[in-house]
């Protein structure tokens, strides 16, 4: 079951960004992304400057390097079809060690990696200083659908319960010497999914049974309420605006 | 409070020949009797697919009588008052992971009064004082699936009484818990001064926390007694598919008053 007490993409901490609400935060984060994204890609040192801003974030949350670089391998996947880009793509072609590229496909490819690991660096980060049932709160707090949050608040409560149903599943295949080889197994796998979904569709049903019996109406009450101060606001914004003025540079330069 | 309880207290539990039919056509409950005075101990036994769960969830108007009535401390189950019944009915399930739905210990126990309107400084004292009662307050912040079976079920009781509810309901409280945890659950429950109606299988359970035994089988009441009666009655005993553990003697016990 659960390994520790928090999860595993959350490093505790009592940083000033550790401290600071959810929900300034999260708002700090989509502004940084929507300044990022919106950069002219010509603008390469505007990219430069903003892997610092990130990094002067993670220096005020004592998040270390190594951490925070891990983190971005999450980002390799999607990567790879940034990397096929400059082979693929069409226009006139430039020299790059010994292979014919797309200049417009390099061009591509870079834009994509530079705005995406910037993005997924941001998030890691977010992800790393606020703890998950934090997020939850923050997006409830910035108005997010009340039942996109009740969703998200249950994947997170049944996920680890799921999944160690999952394992029991796989367990009791095992013990029965069934072992997963080639495609001739995958009907036994399907029906094994299958089992799980409806598994974990009755439980859902348990479940509302239990809220219903506890007075749910169709709402989460609302317990605490955090609100953020105008200091805190103000500091949130600093990684964004300071972004936005790379960004305004980038594109008058 | 209500105009009944001028004379003496109606009874927590006040069930009158009710029955029920699933939309299936399958009737599980032919005219069940049933009623609990304020402050009991009562174990409904029976066995499986006599109908326990179904006459559980008719307590608190989750499935609606075909026929007769239920009365909580006075007030009839119906549609007018759902929320006031699911406040005094506290049903305890059977697997605590359906129970405990927040994402943290505090949160699910403050749900239920949180939903019936309390906040702030009542709701926080509310939560503490439940989750004193069954001994978990140290763990209010922990996430409820990094908890153990025996204390997920303790936690689930508190968040019924956290609704200072007038009967608990617990659907087989003893299952899955080993020996010490099921002892702890025992003293709880004791320690506690609401009506309890106990579900199980578990006839050495029943006999040590409840002093009066009812049967269900077959959809109607078959038997209601002291506990230790009913268990000696091999006769009742073997025509409704009870049976104790190897080698446990029901007259062996003294049971405690």
């Amino acid at each position: 079951m659960g390994a520790g007490h928090a999860h595993k993409l959350y490093r505790h901490g009592h940083s000033p960004v550790h401290a600071l609400p959810a929900h300034c935060k999260i708002a700090a984060v989509f502004c940084f992304v929507l300044v990022v994204v919106s950069t002219p890609r010509e603008a390469v040192w505007a990219f430069g400057l903003y892997a610092l801003l990130i990094a002067a974030a993670a220096a005020a949350a004592r998040i270390p390097a190594g951490f925070l670089l891990k983190r971005l391998l999450i980002e390799v996947p999607f990567v790879a079809f940034a990397l096929l880009m400059p082979f693929v793509a069409e226009g006139p072609r430039t020299e790059v060690l010994g292979m014919s590229l797309s200049a417009s496909g390099l061009w591509g490819a870079w834009n994509i990696l530079a705005k995406g690991t910037l993005g997924v660096a941001a998030s890691v980060l977010l992800a790393a200083t606020t703890e998950l049932r934090e997020l939850l709160l923050g997006l409830q707090r910035l108005r997010m659908p009340p039942l996109l949050v009740q969703i998200a608040s249950f994947m997170i409560r049944y996920g680890d319960v799921i999944t160690d149903e999952m394992r029991r599943m796989r367990i009791a295949r095992l013990s029965r010497g069934f072992e997963a080889r080639g495609i001739r197994h995958w009907g036994v796998l399907a029906k094994s999914a299958g089992a799980l979904f409806i598994r974990s569709y009755e439980r859902g049903e348990r479940v509302h049974l239990a809220m219903v019996s506890r007075g749910y109406t169709g709402t989460m009450p609302r317990l605490a309420e955090t609100t953020a101060t105008r200091t805190q606001w103000t500091r949130a914004a600093a990684l964004p605006l300071a972004a936005l003025a790379v960004c305004l540079l980038g594109w008058t330069l | 409070m209500d105009p009944l309880s001028t004379t003496a207290p109606a009874p927590s539990l006040a069930v009158s020949r009710l029955a029920y039919a699933y939309p299936d056509g399958h009737q599980a409950l032919f005219g069940v009797d049933l009623t609990v005075g304020r402050g009991e101990r009562v174990a409904l036994l029976g066995p499986n697919g006599a109908g326990k769960t179904t006459l559980v969830l008719h307590l608190n108007g989750i499935l609606e009588a075909g026929a007769g009535t239920v009365e909580i401390a006075g007030l009839p189950v119906g549609k007018e008052h759902l929320a006031e019944i699911r406040r005094r009915v506290g049903i305890v399930f059977q697997d605590p992971d359906d129970q405990l739905f927040m994402p943290t210990v505090r949160e699910d126990v403050a749900f239920g009064p949180a939903s019936a309107g309390l906040r702030g400084d009542a709701l926080d004292e509310r939560v503490t004082e439940a989750l004193t009662r069954v001994g978990m307050a140290d763990f209010a912040d922990r996430p409820p699936h990094h908890l153990s079976f025996g204390q997920r079920r303790r936690v689930a009781v508190a968040t019924v009484l956290a609704m200072r509810p007038e009967i608990l309901v617990l659907d087989e409280p003893s299952s899955n818990l080993d020996p010490a945890s099921r002892r702890e659950l025992a003293d709880i429950l004791r320690s506690l001064d609401v009506t309890v109606l106990m579900v199980t299988h578990d006839l050495p359970y029943a006999l040590e926390l409840c002093p009066r035994s009812v049967v269900l089988s077959g959809g109607v009441i078959v038997a209601d007694g002291t506990t230790q009666q009913l268990l000696c009655d091999e006769e009742l005993m073997r025509t409704h598919r009870l049976e104790l553990p190897f080698g446990f003697d029901p007259r062996s016990v003294d049971v405690p008053l």
